[in-house]
């Protein structure tokens, strides 16, 4: 193998697949990247049996070939490299990268160790990209991380002709979000359950703005394919199911008030300060105030009052603050819309428009914290 | 005000068969209504009283309660089994060798904190000033013995152990003087069974005598530093000049040490914070090397502490495993979850997450313990429960019968041993009072019956089946 191409669009393709290869390779191919020659374009790919990532870059292809190197170092040299062309010549069994004056010479691993790539399933349909990672960010803030209980480390995502519903929880949160996207025609309504940081990660890195993203999927053999123009991964789904949740929803609530997220932020930010280990934020939702405290006699107290647009039942509610901050957060609304039953059933939040209106697609589900008495 | 009255007299009266030991030092006397008088109570022998309460044979019998392996240790010890040398926190087998004819029970802890509750509940109701140190000690401060004279203390101090007897049924000592220190000295003094009450212009005699180990925080190396200068009395440690406390002891402890020397002692009676933790931890007979026993003890101990957690209306963030090996070394490990729970559940898989980082495979374990921390009465509440996690699927949660389920994995055919909780139909409740050989002794006996007889059964009789350790309270003492 013999090729010459331009350092940043090396360093951008080795660093892509780089993110997805293991820390701690099982065995050492897996933390191989593998490079393919051919037809004026190199192609760059990791795989670790769970999730595989793949880069076409374009190239000048003297000789082709394959070859597969520690995809750890690659990226760490590719990334230092000075801005001029860069040559990879596999000479034997080391490969060699001239760039400028500075030149690497690595070992290469058997290509042949090398697990086979998974094959691309069925497209399933399109998303915008840009819509489509946002999505993917506003959900995936509330999946678990506890790897005891896989079923909440996902994000389910279900296909209902053009909707796709994104829904993850960790059982103390909701996060749900609906958009619409262009499904293939032999596409089947379906929900599959996909790992949350795979999926934050992916769709971060292939949706830009006027990308499109392509889902493709294959339930029998387990796997969902992200594509962009460019860039293709796949990873596996999780074999868990996930927790009955459209009966969590509430569909009546007492108490609705509209605040202004920014400013409730920072004030939950300040109030939280004296809640021990951070554990709860009291909200007193009245007529016209929103009064925050946080505290108590023996750690120092907290309090705050902010305006509210409140209708219904006054209420006292407490929530873990920092889960409050994430759901404030991920609405990507300058205000919210809270909904509440009773202080111990979960409260619903959604992003607002102007006026107060519901701006219709989201929505965060937050259990509060249980008040001593 | 009024001249002191005759020299201490730290005479005490001990009826054979009544609570009404009382001793007034110095005379009667009343100094101008300013005196403060903070009591100290203190349960004697608790737990072997709760044991004697609840299981009337071993009434006037010496009583050793504690861990009953190789390597237990001595929690409780009636007086009965005190004469013979016996003390708590004393290895077992040396107890059991200074009293071969003490009756050995493992403890019952969610007995006496019933017990324990039941006593501080009269406490409560005497005194709103309130103080809990422990399960069976505390000071109270009652408002209507502001300025009272020490015949109206002694008075309100008997009527307290009185209904202490009387309506929970086990006795307890009460000192009574102007501070926190002088009640604990004299409760002290008043042991067992008694009351002391010290006349404020007494207290200086009364301590001046004592070593100063008696004193609050006065522990090895304080009295060895104190000692070195030659000082080994109250008295000695108040003659001193401030300055030379201070520099022998540290400035801030120096000058409480010293006032205390000097009878001031104004700490308030305070409702006490609740204890950072809650822990369980156990020591092997023999040191445990098996990776599947050694994870089996330490999901007991997670379970043992969650237990407490409940008992304790909190829940708990940060879980730490603590693993000691043959050779002392110990290793702590701790995780801290994203939001304090109760849940019996996600407490024990994390244990189970750490005992894989803690437990070095191949390597005898000596002890092991859980304790949980960052307790909270705030629980982060979930909106759905999660469905079992397969291992412990089947066993129901209740104290009584996970016992019961390790009881028969563990020993196999032994299904009773000494000290447990049984019920018969025919019956009644009782407790083993011996096993061995495929028979077991059950004496049926609460603290509402009386002694009661023992019966010997086959020890695999279907009609005999663990009870609760509460049922043994009978109706006696029911309060509430």
């Amino acid at each position: 193998m013999k090729i010459r191409l331009e350092r940043d669009g090396l360093a951008d393709a080795v660093a892509w697949v780089a993110r997805s290869l293991p820390s701690r390779p099982p065995v050492p191919v897996l933390g191989g990247m593998l490079l393919d020659a051919e037809d004026g374009k190199l192609t760059v790919s990791g795989f670790d049996y769970e999730v595989s990532a793949q880069v076409g870059v374009d190239a000048e292809v003297e000789t082709g070939g394959r070859t597969l190197v520690s995809g750890r170092l690659l990226a760490d040299i590719t990334k230092a490299l000075p801005q001029r062309p860069v040559e990879i010549t596999v000479d034997g069994s080391r490969v060699s990268i001239t760039c400028g004056s500075s030149r690497f010479s690595l070992p290469t691993m058997p290509v042949e160790d090398y697990p086979q790539l998974p094959r691309m399933p069925e497209l399933a349909g399109s998303v915008q990209g840009d819509a489509f990672s946002a999505a993917v960010a506003q959900v995936a803030v509330a999946a678990g991380k506890d790897e005891t209980l896989p079923m909440l480390t996902g994000v389910r995502i279900e296909i209902n002709n053009d909707q796709l519903t994104l829904v993850a929880t960790d059982r103390f949160r909701l996060a749900m979000r609906e958009l619409t996207w262009q499904p293939a025609e032999s596409v089947e309504d379906t929900e599959v359950l996909v790992p949350a940081r795979t999926l934050a990660e992916s769709a971060k890195t292939l949706g830009g703005a006027g990308t499109t993203v392509e889902l493709s999927l294959a339930s029998s053999d387990g796997l969902l394919g992200l594509s962009g123009t460019t860039r293709r991964s796949t990873t596996r789904l999780l074999d868990a199911e996930f927790p009955p949740y459209r009966k969590l929803l509430p569909d009546e609530y007492s108490t609705s008030a509209v605040v202004d997220v920014g400013t409730l932020t920072d004030a939950i930010k300040r109030v939280s300060l004296v809640a021990e280990r951070g554990t709860q934020v009291r909200l007193e939702f009245s007529e016209n105030a929103l009064r925050l405290t946080a505290g108590g006699d023996d750690e120092g107290s907290a309090e705050e009052e902010l305006p509210v647009e409140f209708e219904g039942e006054p209420l006292t509610i407490a929530f873990n603050p920092s889960y409050l901050q994430d759901g404030l957060s991920a609405l990507k609304a300058d205000r919210a819309r809270m909904l509440f039953t009773t202080s111990s059933r979960p409260a619903v939040i959604k992003p607002a428009g102007e006026d107060g209106e519901v701006l219709p697609g989201y929505l965060y589900l937050l259990m509060p914290v249980r008040m001593p008495g | 005000m009024v001249s002191p009255g005759p020299d201490v007299r730290c005479a005490r009266e001990h009826p054979e068969d009544s609570i009404t030991g009382l001793a007034v030092v110095g005379g009667v006397s009343f100094n101008g209504g300013m005196t403060r008088w903070v009591l100290h109570l203190d349960m004697d022998a608790f737990y072997a009283s709760v044991e004697q309460l609840t299981r009337p044979t071993l009434r006037d019998r010496p009583v050793l309660v504690g861990g009953t392996g190789p390597r237990g240790t001595v929690a409780g010890a009636s007086y009965a089994a005190r004469k013979y040398g016996a003390a708590s926190a004393m290895p077992m087998s040396e107890a059991r060798r200074r009293c071969r004819s003490a009756v050995v029970l493992p403890p019952r802890f969610r007995l006496y904190r019933e017990v324990s509750e039941r006593v501080f509940t009269i406490v409560r109701q005497l005194s709103e000033r309130f103080e809990q140190v422990s399960i069976d000690e505390a000071f109270l401060e009652p408002e209507e013995l502001f300025g009272a004279d020490p015949g109206t203390v002694a008075e309100f101090v008997e009527r307290l152990r009185g209904r202490v007897a009387g309506e929970v049924g086990v006795p307890a000592s009460v000192g009574a003087g102007s501070g926190k220190q002088l009640a604990k000295i004299t409760s002290g003094m008043a042991k067992p069974n008694g009351s002391v009450v010290v006349r404020p212009e007494e207290e200086k005699s009364l301590l001046s005598e004592l070593p100063v180990r008696r004193l609050w925080g006065i522990g090895p190396i304080g009295e060895a530093k104190l000692r070195r200068i030659g000082v080994q009395t109250i008295g000695e440690l108040a003659a001193l000049k401030l300055g030379d406390v201070t520099s022998l002891l540290g400035q801030a402890h120096g000058t409480e040490l010293h006032e205390l020397a000097h009878g001031i002692d104004e700490r308030p009676v305070t409702e006490r914070a609740e204890a950072k933790q809650v822990s369980a931890e156990t020591t092997f007979d023999t040191d445990r090397t098996d990776p599947a026993e050694l994870t089996s003890e330490i999901v007991g101990m997670a379970e043992a502490a969650h237990r407490r957690l409940i008992a304790s209306e909190r829940a708990a963030r940060t879980i730490t495993l603590k693993v000691r090996d043959s050779d002392f070394s110990t290793i702590s490990r701790s995780e801290t979850l994203s939001s304090a729970t109760t849940e019996r559940d996600e407490l024990v898989a994390a244990t189970r997450r750490l005992a894989a980082t803690a437990v070095s495979p191949g390597v005898p374990v000596r002890l092991v313990g859980v304790s949980y921390s960052g307790l909270t009465t705030a629980e982060q509440a979930t909106l759905f429960q999660m469905p079992g996690n397969g291992e412990d699927e089947g066993v129901p949660h209740s104290p009584v019968t996970t016992r019961v389920a390790v009881l028969t994995t563990n020993s196999g055919q032994r299904r009773w041993r000494q000290g447990d909780d049984v019920s018969h139909p025919s019956w009644g409740h009782g407790w083993v009072q011996g096993c061995g050989h495929g028979r077991v002794s059950v004496r049926f006996e609460t603290a509402a019956t009386g002694p009661g007889r023992m019966r010997t059964f086959d020890s695999g009789d279907h009609e005999l089946v663990a009870a609760d350790p509460l049922d043994s309270l009978g109706t006696a003492g029911d309060s509430d």
